[in-house]
């Protein structure tokens, strides 16, 4: 069986200071050329699917308010405009862009991913997210301030009842989101010259959807994607976030610190899909690492970003640093806890993909642990998930 | 002196227009529809291409209206695909200022004009039906006379997200460690009726400053809102005397927000139909109208205008001699036909008895026909005469096919408008700004150093 193997881009990359180090563009971060030249590399290393974080305010590295520094990567772009803007340049590797789900409109966030789908032909895949930031609920000013963020075991009653709050809205947001999906049937274009019809108006579906913070009529007036699902992931590290997964996702991405940690989460991740009673197939499970990969000295390098930006790397994933070889040694180890793959995080772009895809890829090609050439198939189809039958379909 | 036109390409529209009947006619939705028909356009030098918005699929008795193409992409997804696809060309969405929240908007709309290298354009549309409120968090809170204060308000909002990061916010200076300059990002306050919102924007300023603005209302506040805000007006005055008046009220009311006349193009939507002789043209053109009004879609339109189910008629009869129900409609999302209905109906019979003419054929005569007609050359005459007698700036053209629509436009008329020299035989600048002919977004930048 072959590993899935994700990338996760970012910026400059995933160390605050990435953006100094030797070989990075810092100067290009919101070029469109940046990330074509990523995704495309991504794509030479036949890696499953490329992630685009995202994010409604400016980055920040405090939990509650901005943070006001100058010497780090600031600003962004959509992530679904920078999936949609490279589609057209490649031809088999998944895209899944972040969006929010809690300030944003399930419908046109339903319909940006559909659309996606179309222009990379059953490549597009999703990772909502829910925004805790008390500091973002102002850029909208549609909400009731929001408790501070407090992720620690004694966080506030008031806190847990809020983010509980936001997974149940970011679920019922993909539920939205895969009703739309399925609102038009396959065959819902007829162009039937005899009756003057356009469409066969029974395969097109209101989805009628109510819930505690939004409802949508539909259809979608996006027709069904080629995938008719795009796959729907998400990153989880505990058991809330691993019952949205469990509810909504495809794949989850989850942050082991050790091979039995990893183990320990997968049993965790199987009690959540029991706890919420999920029929789908069961969830594709990707643990995410922070690389930072060279021949030697990979960690002289990364202490020396950490000098550069005042502070030792701090993550919720494990930070590895090593050899190519090594990480193959420790991924093909880690999967035996029951992990379908890894999404990596690069400590720097390029230089910690063009590492992975050169340098990884082959090692764990060598052991007979990855794909040579790509399938023909959709992103689902590389997952093993088949193109689910619609839902209103008679 | 000659003025120089501007051509922009509406992809084929979610309507009756766009023949899906001919052979020829290819898929609404797969992408290489929009790559043909960009790429054709960027062939032909045009400043853009515009996509229209729909964001509740259209009603009928009841039930979703099924004679019509229907199905499209969300807009800026598809728009930053072809920014990869096309090197010059404008790339403008019609993006909603009622469901959608200003913060967003301007960072998917900064994002485009990124990914495109300055290209972006955004036509500002406001929605106050409940209708297509219901996909929507807030639903139908808009009352239809705040439809302006919320558009313009809302785009007022944008340019202050747009603005609050200096041009040279990003000095991405490895040797002293500064990725942002001192002062570069401001933290905006927008208090108003429609938004109260404040923070730090968080897509660096586009290589346009701001994407170009385009403004389709008519009514007076409409056109005042243009005149004070607008780069481009999509205008549905395409006959030429309307087209003049229109051009002469709307240019005039610049100089009042301090802005020249050259500050703000308007462009008619138009159509088009070529023929190697006049005759022919003009068969192709009836045969185009018959393939856009098919016997279904006469009856539909007239239920529209009627208000009742008339389905018993025979198309190719005579007008429904039943009375309209005017207290009611049967159609929803469809923006014609709103008003005035018991007058539209007199007119009609009025029309049919004159002319001897069928519900279908009354359909045909009633609706658009195609704007220029003709031969390559007098298409071209005509265009340049429109456009230097100030019935207009240039057009916004409306294909009545997928994705082959444009073609015979670029191949034929286009090199024709070239050798007039009233059209650039190729792009001068990078940014959709520079085609238009319209001055950059005044830069700020920060005053350190």
């Amino acid at each position: 069986m072959t590993l899935h193997l994700a990338v996760a881009l970012d910026g400059a990359g995933w160390h605050p200071a990435a953006w100094r180090a030797e070989g990075a563009r810092p100067d290009r971060l919101f070029t469109p050329g940046y990330w074509a030249e990523l995704v495309t590399e991504a794509e030479r290393g036949l890696l499953d699917l490329v992630t685009f974080e995202d994010g409604l305010g400016l980055q920040s590295s405090h939990l509650n308010e901005p943070d006001g520094r100058l010497d780090q990567v600031r600003g962004r772009l959509d992530a679904v405009l920078i999936a949609s803007r490279v589609a057209p340049l490649t031809s088999r590797i998944g895209l899944v862009p972040t969006a929010t789900t809690t300030h944003t409109e399930p419908f046109h966030v339903a319909i940006g991913i559909a659309s996606l789908d179309h222009i990379s032909r059953g490549r597009a895949g999703w990772r909502p997210q829910i925004s805790g930031r008390p500091d973002y609920v102002a850029h909208f000013g549609r909400r009731p301030p929001f408790p501070p963020q407090d992720f620690s075991p004694d966080r506030s009653p008031e806190f847990a009842r809020h983010l509980r709050d936001l997974f149940d809205e970011a679920a019922d947001a993909v539920e939205v989101a895969r009703r739309l999906w399925d609102s038009w049937e396959d065959d819902a274009e007829i162009r039937d010259v005899a009756t003057g019809r356009f469409i066969d108006r029974d395969k097109l579906h209101y989805i009628d959807f109510t819930g505690r913070w939004f409802s949508v009529k539909g259809p979608s007036i996006t027709p069904r994607s080629p995938q008719g699902q795009p796959l729907v992931t998400s990153l989880a590290h505990e058991r809330l976030p691993y019952e949205f997964a469990a509810k909504a996702s495809d794949v989850v991405y989850v942050t082991p610190r050790d091979r039995e940690d990893a183990a320990a989460i997968v049993e965790q991740v199987r009690a959540a899909e029991a706890a919420v009673g999920r029929t789908e197939p069961p969830l594709r499970i990707l643990a995410d690492l922070v690389v930072f990969l060279d021949e030697r000295d990979a960690a002289g390098r990364k202490a020396r970003l950490d000098d550069l930006d005042g502070a030792e790397l701090v993550s919720d994933a494990h930070i590895f640093t090593g050899t190519p070889g090594e990480l193959a040694g420790l991924l093909l180890d880690w999967r035996e806890a029951g992990l379908a793959g890894f999404r990596l995080r690069p400590g720097v772009l390029p230089h910690d993909l063009t590492a992975i895809t050169r340098g990884l890829v082959p090692e764990l090609q060598g052991a007979g642990a990855f794909r040579t050439a790509y399938d023909t198939g959709d992103l689902r189809g590389r997952f093993g998930l088949a193109r689910p039958a619609n839902r209103y379909a008679a | 002196m000659t003025k120089q036109i501007h051509l922009a390409a509406h992809f084929p529209g979610v309507n009756n227009t766009t023949v899906w009947s001919d052979p020829a006619s290819g898929s609404q939705i797969d992408f290489d529809s929009f790559r043909h028909l960009a790429q054709t356009a960027e062939r032909g030098k045009f400043d853009f291409f515009f996509l229209a918005e729909g964001l509740r699929l259209r009603e009928a008795k009841g039930r979703i209206h099924d004679l019509d193409v229907v199905g499209r992409p969300e807009s800026l997804t598809v728009l930053s695909a072809l920014a990869a696809v096309t090197t010059h060309l404008g790339l403008a969405a019609t993006v909603n200022s009622t469901f959608n929240e200003p913060y967003e908007v301007a960072r998917r709309l900064a994002t485009l004009d990124h990914l495109s290298g300055g290209r972006a354009a955004w036509n500002v549309v406001t929605s106050f039906d409940a209708f297509t409120g219901e996909n929507f968090r807030r639903g139908g809170f808009l009352a239809e006379a705040d439809r302006y204060t919320r558009a313009k308000e809302f785009l007022d909002t944008a340019r202050e997200l747009w603005d609050s990061w200096a041009t040279d916010a990003v000095a991405a200076d490895a040797e002293s460690g500064r990725f942002l300059r001192p002062g570069g990002v401001t933290p905006f306050r927008h208090q108003g009726r429609h938004f109260d919102i404040s923070g730090l924007f968080n897509v660096p300023r586009g290589p346009q400053g701001h994407p170009v603005i385009i403004q389709a209302g008519d009514s007076d506040e409409g056109r005042e809102f243009a005149a004070s805000s607008a780069d481009v007006i999509f205008s549905r005055h395409s006959k030429l005397e309307e087209g003049r008046a229109f051009y002469h009220d709307v240019k005039r009311r610049l100089a009042k927000y301090g802005r020249r006349p050259e500050d703000l193009k308007i462009l008619p939507a138009v159509t088009y139909v070529l023929g190697d002789t006049e005759a022919e043209a003009a068969e192709r053109a009836r045969e185009i109208r018959r393939a856009q009004v098919s016997p279904q879609t006469a009856i539909y339109f007239l239920e529209a205008v009627w208000g009742r189910d008339l389905s018993g008629y025979d198309p190719d009869g005579p007008l429904p001699d039943v009375e309209p129900n005017l207290d009611e409609g049967v159609t929803k999302g469809h923006a014609a036909f709103r008003r005035d209905r018991g007058e539209l109906v007199a007119k009609w019979r009025a029309l049919a008895a004159e002319k001897n003419l069928s519900i279908r054929e009354l359909a045909i005569e009633v609706s658009s026909p195609q704007t220029f007609i003709g031969t390559p050359r007098t298409v071209a005459d005509e265009i340049d005469h429109f456009v230097q007698t100030d019935a207009a700036d240039g057009f916004i053209f409306v294909p009545h096919l997928t994705p082959g629509g444009l073609d015979d436009l670029v191949d034929k008329v286009v090199p024709l408008l070239q050798e007039k020299g009233v059209f650039r035989a190729d792009y001068t600048g990078p940014t959709l700004r520079d085609h238009l002919g319209l001055a950059p977004r005044t830069p700020n930048r920060t005053e350190e150093d």
